[in-house]
């Protein structure tokens, strides 16, 4: 029984040490993003500021309309009428209409698609990278960013974060990274939710196997 | 001896097929030790590590497209378009980091009581062989997703491969089967990866199974279960697999699912180590990520290589660190197989091994430094003196003597 | 360990349980590999309803679209034609369309919701040819009986223009209705039902 018990928490302190890991090699510490994808209305209008403002030039190919007008809660005719402007339909991948060669001539590079971006950099530098812009007038486009150097990117939020102020700016940006940070894996919230279920089952399913190996082992001695 | 006739369906058959034979002689009438303990858990849950990897890879197949430009596309596709395709993903990709963590434990087994010695030589040498054809499966998987990781890390290890002199340069073309790594070595690596290595996995498991049941299995004290028979021929010290270790090992199965799948279901990307950041990103020939290191299974190795300050000198310190594994049974001469019965020497010996081991691990992950490559450089001395010192110190330390009969741990 | 007998009932019990427990748990993790064969997203997608602009459409004219890849037509019906479907019911082999080849909407007289408009999937019921639309009546190779509607070159299979085989022509069925409905007036959807959203 002694056995059995320390050897449940070994397996599972190992289990628990992945993660750590992860935390203990992040390098720089960034400010934790305000992440809660389980917050629909955050969600929906970080979409929102991502479709009005970046799908311009940065697609999100692996994401199609549909999937998440179901995943944010967000009925069809609202997508259809306030989300698509190129005429696609509801069930396509959202593509930015940008063309390539131009893209590249103005920016020195193409912008990257954005699906993933969340799970590359982490949350927390996605959110501090669009807060990050500060004035510099040595770059084109007279901007610089705190955690991307010399970035190529336009500040394109400028206007937004002037009207809106810093900290509802702050908010807003969030509200983007959120979004994003929904966009780089939908599934994870069913993912939680299905394993919640799995170890209940696997913990149920012990009982019996644990005393039927018990009655077995009656018969060694 | 008279054998007990089967009826019906199974006697139709048993007339034409040897499958109650089969069952009797390598499960019901197959006996083991009865002191199996924690360490003994291992090699069944490799049997279902291998058993999700080769199912869920069935599945991923169907969906996956290997060619250069789709081939990051698909796994998006089956990550999100392709129902319940993120489970198969996940499954897979946990499954592949588990494979190695049991087959490590496994193989440590085999080293603390001495598995590999008299008369289970080929038992250790088809495991060997596992391992190798593993390290072989992992690589060409990896290579698969075609993130940055993907193409970077097989880029560093073919260019291992060019540093073998006269010929090298010219093998890595024909590994690559072009000038640079490109869609045609991922089609390649794809087929290696999903007909050609599983057939050669499961021939080797196949062959360690068989070479096993037929000396028997070792056991936590080391001594020989058919030394001491009943009065039918049976081992006094054993008991028929099945039941009893079906039963027993149907418990590791459930602790350990447990394990794994709050792993899959709630840690996937493992902190970075079972789904690498960059990979994230698709493969890009002109832009090389800040830090690439190998999967964490493989830094050990990858520690001693960057160890040596020379390239060819590097190559040749990775090989020899497996190719060691593979005379074990010959360099230890101790007279008795198990860590409990031997003395000082090779407790302290294991234990330091254990230790370099998983110290080259962590240095492999990092990237490198002067202290860095110093400890590597001991870790590495460690790891190859456990192997070059044991002729020695276990022939010349003191035993413990051996009992007459297995000890139970409970 | 303990020296008492092997308590069968027990084993028994627990075997049972086990293996129920155990069961249930296979069938779930069955699940995930049964519905990864469902249709993705990316095919459903491909896959969905289309929508087509029928104000150009002149009468006895015929349009081609596709829907999950294959040719849908779409059929002006002149007022002739219509009259010439009462009449052919002895030489058809189901007049009354009462195989299921069409949703319930297109089990009326002319097969479709708006008697001026045929909708049909142009594929051949014997085996898949791509019949030709034959509107002229008594074509000089099809016979003086020739009513007008559809002909497969392939093996010589016949249908009426409301897409109605006839009798002694190798394909069973009438010609397949998909699923379509009328977002309005010049619109028609196709792939979903009528009343469907």
């Amino acid at each position: 029984m002694k056995k059995l018990i320390s050897t449940l928490l070994f397996s599972f302190i190992c289990a628990l040490a992945l993660p750590l890991a992860g935390y203990a090699s992040s390098g720089a510490s960034l400010e934790k993003a305000p992440i809660n994808l389980q917050d629909r209305a955050s969600l929906q209008r970080g979409a929102q500021i991502f479709i009005n403002n970046c799908l311009g030039c940065h697609s999100m190919k692996y994401l199609r309309y549909e999937r998440m007008a179901e995943d944010l809660g967000i009925p069809k005719k609202i997508v259809e009428d306030n989300m698509m402007f190129t005429g696609e339909k509801l069930g396509e991948p959202m593509l930015s209409a940008l063309n390539k060669e131009q893209a590249a001539k103005w920016f020195g590079t193409v912008p990257p698609d954005l699906t993933l971006e969340a799970r590359l950099r982490g949350a927390d530098w996605v959110y501090a990278y669009l807060t990050g812009f500060y004035p510099d007038n040595k770059r084109p486009w007279g901007v610089n960013n705190h955690v991307f150097p010399d970035v190529g990117m336009p500040h394109v939020l400028e206007k937004m974060e002037a009207q809106m102020g810093k900290e509802d700016f702050h908010k807003s940006m969030a509200d983007l990274t959120n979004f994003l940070e929904y966009a780089a894996e939908p599934t994870a919230l069913k993912r939680q939710r299905i394993g919640v279920y799995v170890l209940l089952f696997l913990a149920i399913l012990f009982v019996p196997i644990y005393f039927l190996n018990k009655e077995y082992w009656k018969d060694v001695h | 001896m008279t054998e007990q006739k089967t009826k019906g369906f199974m006697a139709w058959i048993d007339a034409r097929f040897p499958a109650t034979k089969m069952f009797q002689d390598h499960l019901s009438k197959y006996y083991a030790p009865k002191n199996f303990n924690v360490w003994y858990f291992f090699g069944s849950l490799a049997m279902l590590v291998l058993v999700n990897q080769l199912i869920t890879g069935i599945w991923l197949t169907m969906s996956y497209d290997p060619s250069g430009t789709a081939a990051f596309d698909s796994i998006q596709y089956i990550m999100r378009d392709v129902d319940s395709g993120w489970i198969l993903r996940y499954l897979h990709s946990t499954g592949a980091s588990a494979f190695f963590f049991v087959v490590y434990l496994h193989m440590f087994r085999g080293l603390m009581y001495g598995s590999y010695q008299k008369p289970r030589e080929l038992v250790w040498i088809f495991g060997m062989f596992i391992y190798l054809a593993l390290m072989a499966e992992a690589f060409f998987g990896y290579l698969l997703p075609w993130g940055q990781m993907s193409y970077w890390g097989a880029q560093v290890i073919l260019s291992l491969v060019g540093a073998i002199p006269v010929i090298g340069d010219s093998l890595v073309v024909w590994v690559r089967g072009d000038y640079l790594i490109s869609g045609i070595t991922l089609n390649r690596f794809f087929s290696l990866h999903v007909v050609a290595l599983p057939i050669v996995l499961l021939a080797l498991v196949v062959l360690h199974l068989i070479a096993l049941h037929e000396v028997g299995s070792n056991n936590p004290d080391g001594i020989d279960i058919k030394e001491k028979l009943d009065d039918k021929g049976k081992p006094l010290d054993g008991i028929p697999f099945h039941p009893y270790y079906t039963v027993h090992d149907l418990v590791g199965v459930v602790i350990f699912l447990f394990v794994f799948l709050t792993v899959v279901f709630f840690f996937p990307d493992g902190g970075g180590y079972l789904l690498e950041t960059p990979n994230y990103e698709p493969a890009n020939s002109l832009k090389t990520p800040e830090h690439i290191a190998p999967v964490w299974y493989f830094t050990p190795y990858y520690a001693m290589l960057r160890a040596v300050p020379s390239k060819v000198g590097g190559v040749m310190i990775m090989g020899l660190a497996i190719a060691i594994l593979f005379v074990v049974p010959w360099l230890d001469r101790s007279p008795v197989r198990s860590i409990r019965y031997r003395g000082l020497a090779s407790k302290i010996g294991l234990a330091l091994f254990s230790i370099a081991f998983v110290g080259l691990g962590y240095l492999g992950a990092k990237p490198p430094s002067g202290a860095k490559t110093v400890l590597a450089q001991i870790g590495t001395l460690t790891y190859f003196g456990f192997f070059i010192a044991m002729p020695f110190y276990t022939r010349m330390e003191k035993t413990k003597p051996l009992p007459e009969r297995v000890r139970m741990s409970h | 360990m303990t020296d008492e007998p092997v308590n069968h009932n027990r084993r028994c019990l627990l075997i049972g349980v086990s293996s129920v427990v155990g069961a249930l748990g296979v069938a779930g993790a069955a699940i995930p590999f049964v519905q990864s064969w469902n249709p993705s997203a990316k095919a459903r997608a491909a896959g969905a309803p289309v929508e087509v602009d029928i104000s150009k459409l002149e009468p006895g004219q015929r349009m081609v679209v596709e829907w999950r890849g294959r040719p849908i037509w779409i059929v002006r019906r002149t007022q002739e034609a219509l009259a010439g479907l009462k009449g052919l019911a002895d030489q058809l082999r189901d007049p009354s369309s009462e195989e299921p080849q069409q949703p319930k909407y297109a089990t009326n007289e002319y097969r479709s919701i708006k008697s001026e408009y045929l909708v049909l999937i142009g594929l051949c019921t014997h085996l898949g040819c791509s019949p030709t639309y034959r509107p002229e009546v008594a074509a000089v190779d099809l016979g003086s009986d020739w009513a007008g509607g559809f002909f497969c070159p392939c093996h010589g299979s016949k249908f009426d223009f409301a897409g109605r085989v006839y009798k002694g022509v190798p394909a069973p069925t009438n010609l397949e209705v998909p699923p379509h409905r009328y977002i309005n007036e010049h619109v028609l959807m196709i792939g979903v039902d009528e009343g469907a959203v």
